[in-house]
């Protein structure tokens, strides 16, 4: 019974990173989905072209835009794996997802809307105001990811534990 | 260089060229002196048109063929052929053909349909699997050699079919191609043709549908897939920024949105059907010490 709990126990760990990944990917998807679909199309705060856009800025726009969507499928295909693996781990999983989703609105929020300037989120005079909200939420989801990440960790030691002193 | 300059640079025709081009979009009017007769003729719609109408039918004709030989082809992959013709017939004839000549809408409705969703569904009916059932067995061994011939593995190469479809798509509307090409016939013929090539191997080149004997890894035909949809993305942005010349900036913005997100929707199947097929090949097989486990 104990081996067949440690071994079952090890495929999981072996299965950590991938449920990480998995969650990353798809957060970093769903983050640029809730950009496009709420931002883009139905508020109407981004725009599809900003004059002051930088070279640098159309080429990193377009390479995440691209990457988003391979990686909210991509993402979803993994979890489908590693479901029918019977090795899916929901806390990683969340982890990866808040940091996943939390880096690109980061990284969206301040290099790609700031240095590139690609649009701001919102052309009213008070930008500024929108650019703390937005940036603050990216901090606190990464933030939440990591001690998620670290709870995890602990979940693993305190689970070893119990598995060797069974042996 | 900014694109800015590029653009100019970009620019040799001469000004009252531009003139007369940007005045007769206005009027939606093809001026005499902009498009030479033949070019909206019916002519050259019918010899893009007709090579998709001949393969439409000899399609149907081999399936009908084969079924009593072989087991039932399934009607899907038919389905998706003569959607597939359809659509690429009616993007190079007829009404929205006509209207791209002096709408850049139509234009880029007809290039989605034409470069993207057609070759997509053209794939999707496995066409080089129903030719290799319908010949006979030594022209079929023939035909096998020549897919996996040296010049068939260049050709359907994910870095050599991406630079094709998306390096021939920047030529064309970065440089004064565009125009040019509502001014001759064979260069008309040529870019449509060219188009829909690009398409279809750029397709077969990412998703595997039909035998294909030098396959590429599922990491790299992702990575080229992004690259190349995010080349598209760039393009549509670059389109709408900085019109083409001929192109009057409202028709430009609107194409280039309809590029963008047009593009996006037919690149999403694609992605989808890749990690669907990822997704199926990467299935947990039974090993030995599981079949121990559960038969002890």
């Amino acid at each position: 019974m104990t081996i067949r709990h440690q071994s079952a126990f090890d495929t999981l760990s072996a299965y950590s990173k991938r449920n990480l990944w998995s969650g990353a990917l798809f957060g970093i998807g769903l983050a640029a989905f809730i950009d496009e679909a709420v931002f883009h199309q139905l508020l109407h705060w981004h725009h599809f072209y900003d004059k002051s856009t930088t070279d640098i800025g159309l080429i990193s726009d377009g390479l995440f835009h691209a990457f988003s969507w391979f990686t909210t499928i991509g993402g979803l295909f993994m979890l489908a794996d590693l479901r029918r693996r019977n090795v899916y781990w929901g806390m990683k999983w969340w982890a990866g997802k808040l940091i996943g989703g939390g880096s690109f609105q980061l990284y969206d929020g301040t290099i790609q809307h700031k240095l590139m300037r690609i649009h701001q989120i919102r052309y009213v005079d008070n930008v500024i105001v929108y650019d703390i909200v937005w940036n603050v939420i990216a901090v606190i989801m990464i933030v939440v990811g990591l001690i998620l990440v670290a709870r995890a960790r602990k979940h693993t030691y305190a689970r070893n534990a119990v598995s060797h002193d069974h042996e | 260089m900014s694109l800015v300059q590029e653009s100019i640079l970009m620019q040799e025709m001469p000004f009252h060229m531009i003139m007369n081009s940007l005045m007769s979009h206005d009027e939606h009017i093809p001026s005499k002196g902009m498009y030479d007769h033949d070019i909206t003729s019916i002519i050259p719609q019918i010899i893009l048109a007709l090579p998709f109408v001949m393969v439409l039918v000899l399609y149907i004709v081999a399936v009908a063929a084969t079924n009593r030989k072989y087991k039932r082809w399934p009607s899907i992959r038919t389905a998706c052929w003569v959607t597939g013709c359809l659509l690429a017939i009616g993007s190079v004839i007829g009404p929205l053909a006509e209207q791209g000549f002096v709408d850049f809408r139509a234009h880029m409705v007809g290039h989605l349909l034409l470069g993207m969703l057609a070759p997509m569904l053209i794939a999707l009916a496995a066409p080089l699997t129903l030719l290799l059932r319908s010949l006979s067995v030594p022209l079929a061994r023939r035909l096998a050699a020549l897919l996996r011939s040296r010049l068939a593995q260049w050709l359907t190469h994910p870095i050599i079919t991406a630079l094709l479809n998306i390096g021939g798509l920047w030529y064309l509307y970065t440089t004064n191609l565009y125009i040019l090409m509502h001014e001759h016939t064979v260069l008309h013929i040529f870019i449509h043709a060219h188009v829909f090539i690009a398409g279809y191997l750029f397709t077969v080149s990412i998703i595997y549908i039909d035998p294909m004997s030098h396959r590429t890894s599922y990491f790299t035909r992702a990575i080229i897939l992004i690259v190349a949809l995010a080349a598209h993305g760039i393009l549509s942005k670059i389109i709408y920024a900085f019109p083409p010349t001929g192109v009057p900036a409202d028709q430009a913005e609107r194409g280039g949105m309809l590029m963008y997100y047009g593009g996006d929707l037919i690149d999403i199947l694609l992605i989808f059907i890749l990690c669907l097929q990822w997704y199926r090949a990467a299935r947990p097989r039974l090993n030995k010490k599981a079949k121990e486990f559960s038969h002890p």
